[in-house]
Parts: C-alpha cells; structure tokens; sequence
C-alpha cells in the first residue's frame, strides 16, 4: 500500500485535499476534498432587504469581494428593472480594475510563482530576487488604492449600492493615483515578457472555455455568456445551459455543462474568447509575447493574468482620466416584485447570481455559483491526466506537481464552498 | 519575549481569508515584517511549516463544524499568545446568522444533499472555545491595527486600540453626522472606531462590522434609530448583521424582535 499524505494545501484560498487512488500502479480514482465549511449564505440571504446584499454576499470572499459585489448589485437592478447610469458604470468598471490588479498581483508573484522558481513562498523569492517581490507589492498596493479611493477600503469596500454607489468619489482621489497607474501599467508589460520565461510544466487540455462576452469592451460586468464550442446565451439564459451538482466529498456544488460536461471559466477562458476586446497596449502586449491562443495550458493562466494585468492597468488610466461625476451617485429604487440574474466576470471567472425579490424589497430566494464550483470537476479532471507522471514520482515531488497545477487554478475555496491533503493510496487489488 | 525572533502561526477556521489578506495587504512593511517575527505557519503566504509550539497564533473565522472545535484546541495547546482576529473569530461573523434560524433548513436551501455536510448548528467566536489573549476586532480588520498588535508583542508593550466609537472618527475627519443631518440609520455610536468611519465619509449610515463598543448606549440608540426605519423591522436588521452575535447587538435585537411580534 503506497500512502501519500499532505496538509492542507498551502497558497491557495481555503481549505481542501486531494485523493489519488491507484489500482496496479494507475490512477483510477480523483477526488479533490473540499473541507472549508459551508456557510449558508444563500440561506441567511432569504429575507433581509435587497439594499444589504452587497454588504452580506462580499463576506463570501476576502479576496474578491468586489466580484460578489458586482453580480449581487446587477442581479438586483435587473430584478427591479433599472439601469445604473454611464458614469456608475464606468466607476464600477474601474473599482473591478482595482480588484483584478490586487488578486491577479497576489497570484502572479506570491502564490503560483513561487512553485515556478522553486521556492515555499514570495518571503523565499524575495530573499533571491527581492526586486521582482517589491514590484509585485508596489501591484498590488496600487489595486488596493483604487478600492480603498472608491470604496473606503480594499476589502469588503463600503460604497457599492444597488442603484450605483453611496457616493461619488473626490475626482482628485483617483487622478492622485495617475503617476502610479503608469508605472503599473510598464510594470505589468514587464511582467508579460518576465512571465512567458518561466519553465511552465508542459499539459494541454481540450477545454470548453465560458467566458462573459462582450462587443465593445473586455468582457467584465456585462454580456453574454459565451462557451468555445459555440454556445452563446444571455446571462437569463445561464441556468438552463450551466447546472450545479452537489458531490459527497465536497463542500463545494460542482458546475457541469448540461450535457454533463466540464468547463473552464477564468483568465484562460476570457483571453481565448475576448482578446479582440483587449485594449491596444494589452494587444500589443498580446503579440509581443507571441503565445498562440487558444492557450490550453492550465499553468500559463499565469500569462493570461499577466495579460490581464496590462489591460487593466491601461483600462483603469482611461477611466480615471474620463471620470466626471454628475448628478446623484445612486438611482431612487422603486420596489417592486421581480427575479434578476446577472454575472460579471470576477479574477477567477464567471461569478452568476440569481435573486427574487418581493414587493417590499426583500429576498425570497438566493442562488448564487461562484467561478471555483464551476472549475471544480476540471481540476479534477486535469489532475486525472496528470496523473500517471506523477505516480512514478517521490511522495515530495507528487505533491508539489499536483499542488501546482490546483494553486495555477487560484482556487478560491472559501468562495466555492465553497482547500489540499494529498492522498495516493493502492486501492483493493 | 526572550525569543528575538517569535514564532507566529497564522490559521484559517470558518471564514473569507480577508483579515489574513490584510496582513499580506501589508505591502509596504510585509517584508519588513517577514524579517522581525518567524512565519511558521501560514498556508494563504506559503507552503514552508515548522511543528509547534509557537508563541503567537493568529486565528481568523469562527467555529462551524466539529472539526473546528478539535482543531482551535490543539491551536490553543500550541500557542503562547492567542490572537482573535476579525469579527468571525470574535463575535461568529456574517455565517453566526445561522445561529438565530435553523441550520438544517439552511443547508437544504443551499445543497441537495445535506447528509454529506459536517456542520454546527451554530458559528461561534473562538472565545466560547478557549482562553482567547487579544482579540483584534473588524470585517476585515484594520491592517495598521493588526501590525500596531504584532509590534507590541515584540516590544513586550501593551498594544493602543481605540476604546471609543466610530462617532469619534467621524468627529477627528470632520464628517458630517449622517444620521442627525441626513436621516440615515447609522450604528456608529455604538460601534468600536477602527475602520476610520468609512461609511459615514461614503455618504451611508456604518453597519457595525467592528463590534459593538464597550458601554453603548443601545437603549437610548435603538429608539432614534427606530424613527429613521427605511423599510419596517429595519433596526433589528441592522443590529443582526456582521456582528450580530455579540451579546449587547444579540441582546438588542431580540428586544426589538420579540416587541414587534407582541405589537403584531
């Protein structure tokens, strides 16, 4: 009996593990356990007032409370019929700049990066190469200045609001960002020509990329869902194409396409579908690296947030350029009953949520799947490739290959409950 | 501390990973930081541990499932200092809602198979679990408070955490008061300070996700707020949020509850 055991699964965010099973030395079973505890949130979303959703439905995830923010917000204008104004819009486009900035710069350096370069952590980097670590907390910071400029601070910001935002943020808080959101923006093409370097582990998988479309801009708050076999939908329409099953090793629901299939949502899945929308800088930044796409190598999503950083670096100096706030911040809601779906595209991919509300304004009913749950059976998947290499492997080795490719996910479990033990065990001959 | 150098363990229970976030949010001094204490323990920062003891846990989330009631004793049993960090570790947090309905209808209203869960009918902070040192309250905490905590330690000083509310730092910002000049239902006055009263400078009433403070006056506050309702059964609403767990919001609340259904 061969028995590889790890802790839970370091860089990622939550708590799960994993379990190979082998029958005569070849993988027959995967199993990614999700331990992090459930938290009921579409249960204790029943009955409070549409207008303390955002607040509650942002809890879901530290790193990505914007997201949450967003799809909640919209969802709920939908229900009530109502269109956030222009500048909201644009404003909600750039607080979404200042997530992706922060979590994509997160990932990048300190969680998947260490793996390509060999080391435990961004504290190991640093010690080799602290240039590339301090740029990337230099990245970051300015993400979370944007959300702390817009929102009073970086996580679980204060000002979104169904109808638009509390208020107006001071014109001359976010132009004061200008002079760092240029040295972001040549940092981030930086980091595309720095990323295409690293030694990626070589996998490529046949994918169904879904992904938030959009004609005229990068496909983030608003669109259709669009699916690399073809399948184009309005958001109303996610439900009856995408589904969520519950799994008895998980904590997580597992997204499925409706013909029982896995899909992949996230950087991979917007780059491969919504490169036309790039911005030029992004596109020049697109070509320069000369990748191919369809990029189907699940460890250069790396690349495609390094991408992704450029695009919102360049996006964020447009709307801050353009910001001019007119007339009130938020729409005066008219209550009245309905049922309102909206997804936006949140650093980890496709974030859909679904309310009904009643005349008063209060929630019936709550669904919402978070981008993890719907990755959740391809990360299985891709381990199942992955692993007749790593059998073979020392139980330190196994380990790190498959905790890579989990971490190039960047999984956030505490949203997919909603993190990794490592487990090959000799099933019964 | 005899160690020049102390060991810090950083855990996650039931929880958004936000208050960890805020210590890698730390951008300007997280390798300064990385130098002055021993990270031993931190799964969100790396994948490098050593076994315990250590002399300072950091614990984020509250307890939710079995497990976690094991796990935060071991925790305890390996840890000199004990930090609370964040309002789930110290009051349950946002999933402590579960403490005032059913969890079982909960968890059938989210998942088809509610057999395959292991949880707790309720989300409890770690303090009803073990002897809790220092807790850092705030959803998400303030960073500059989580590193004011860590450089105390290390100074063997007392840490300086305001004991006064959020009207307090609307008063030092020159915020307008929301809820006398604009009508809005605020918890300010009865919030701990900490968060630099975001919510009144954003134009909103604070929704008191820094925990109740020491010594508000909740029955004088309930009735004003009352008379600012946008929606009936609004106030109650407000104190059963982030930190509506903690006994004096817990307390309000149901006060509030019970007179609206006697009144029915």
């Amino acid at each position: 009996m061969k028995n590889i055991e790890v802790p839970a699964l370091a860089r990622v965010e939550g708590e799960g593990g994993l379990f190979i099973g082998l029958k005569n030395g070849k993988a027959v079973e995967i199993r990614l356990d999700i331990y992090e505890p459930p938290r009921f949130f579409e249960g204790f979303l029943r009955n409070r007032f549409l207008q303390e959703v955002p607040d509650i439905t942002a809890r879901i995830c530290g790193i990505c409370p914007v997201a949450y923010q967003m799809s909640s917000a919209f969802a709920l204008e939908n229900a009530l019929g109502i269109k956030v104004g222009h500048q909201a819009r644009a404003l909600r486009r750039l607080m979404y700049c200042g997530e992706y900035i922060e979590s994509h710069a997160l990932h990048i350096y300190m969680l998947q990066a260490p793996d390509l370069l060999g080391k435990q952590s961004a504290f190991e980097v640093a010690a080799i190469a602290p240039d590339v670590v301090k740029n990337a907390l230099r990245l970051k910071k300015i993400g979370n200045q944007i959300l702390k400029a817009i929102g009073g601070r970086s996580i679980h910001p204060v000002n979104v609001c169904v109808g638009g935002f509390y208020s107006w943020p001071q014109a001359a808080s976010l132009t004061a960002l200008l002079p760092e959101l240029e040295w972001g923006l040549q940092a981030s093409i930086d980091c595309v020509k720095w990323a295409v370097t690293l030694p990626f582990p070589e996998l490529e998988i046949d994918y169904e990329f879904v992904a938030l479309h959009h004609p005229d801009e990068y496909g983030v708050i608003e669109g259709e869902v669009w699916s690399s076999k073809g399948r184009k939908l309005s958001v109303q329409d996610y439900e009856t194409a995408y589904i969520e099953e519950h799994i008895e090793h998980s904590n997580a629901l597992h997204g499925r396409t409706v013909d029982g299939n896995t899909y992949l949502v996230g950087p991979l899945a917007r780059l491969n579908l919504n490169h036309a929308q790039l911005l030029p800088i992004a596109q020049k930044s697109l070509k320069d690296s000369k990748i191919k796409l369809p990029l189907r190598n699940p460890y250069k999503s790396l690349i495609a947030r390094a991408i992704e950083l450029v695009q919102f670096f360049e996006e964020a100096i447009q709307l801050v350029k353009a910001y001019k706030p007119d007339g009130p911040a938020h729409l005066e809601l008219k209550l009245k009953a309905g049922n309102g779906a909206a997804a936006t595209e949140a650093p980890r991919g496709l974030l859909y949520h679904r309310y009904q509300i009643d005349g008063n304004g209060l929630i019936e009913f709550a669904k919402i799947t978070p981008p993890t749950a719907q990755n959740l059976p391809r990360i299985e998947a891709d381990l199942f490739a992955l692993a007749p290499k790593i059998v073979s492997m020392s139980h330190a080795d196994a380990t790190l290959t498959a905790e890579h490719l989990v971490r190039a996910y960047d999984p956030c479990i505490s949203c997919a409950t909603h993190f990794l033990k490592l487990k090959v065990e000799e099933i019964e001959k | 501390m005899s160690n020049p150098k102390p060991t810090v363990a950083v855990y996650k229970f039931s929880s958004c990973d936000g208050c960890q976030l805020s210590i890698l949010n730390m951008e300007d001094d997280l390798l300064d930081l990385a130098e002055a204490i021993d990270i031993a323990f931190f799964l969100e920062a790396t994948r490098a541990e050593r076994p315990g003891p250590y002399d300072i846990a950091i614990v984020e989330g509250s307890v939710t499932t079995p497990h976690e009631i094991e796990r935060i004793k071991e925790v305890r049993r390996q840890a000199k200092i004990l930090i609370a960090l964040g309002t789930c570790a110290t009051a349950g947090g946002i999933q402590a809602l579960r403490n005032f309905a059913n969890a079982d209808e909960y968890a059938k209203v989210v998942y088809a198979h509610p057999e395959y869960l292991h949880y707790l009918k309720t989300a409890t902070p770690i303090a009803e679990h073990v002897k809790v040192d220092l807790e850092l309250w705030g959803c998400p905490v303030n960073k500059e408070q989580v590193l004011e905590v860590i450089t105390a330690l290390l100074n063997n000083r007392k840490p300086s955490l305001p004991a006064y509310s959020v009207c307090l730092e609307c008063k030092r910002r020159g915020t307008i008061c929301v809820l006398v000049d604009k009508g809005f239902q605020c918890l300010g006055p009865a919030t701990q300070a900490g968060c630099g009263a975001i919510c009144p400078v954003n134009g909103r009433g604070c929704y008191g996700c820094f925990g109740p403070v020491r010594e508000a006056n909740l029955d004088s506050l309930s009735p004003i707020l009352q008379k600012l309702e946008p929606y009936p059964g609004a106030t109650a609403r407000l104190f059963r949020g982030i930190s509506g767990y903690a006994p004096s919001f817990r307390k309000t609340a149901d006060a509030l509850l019970s007179a609206h259904k006697e009144t029915k």
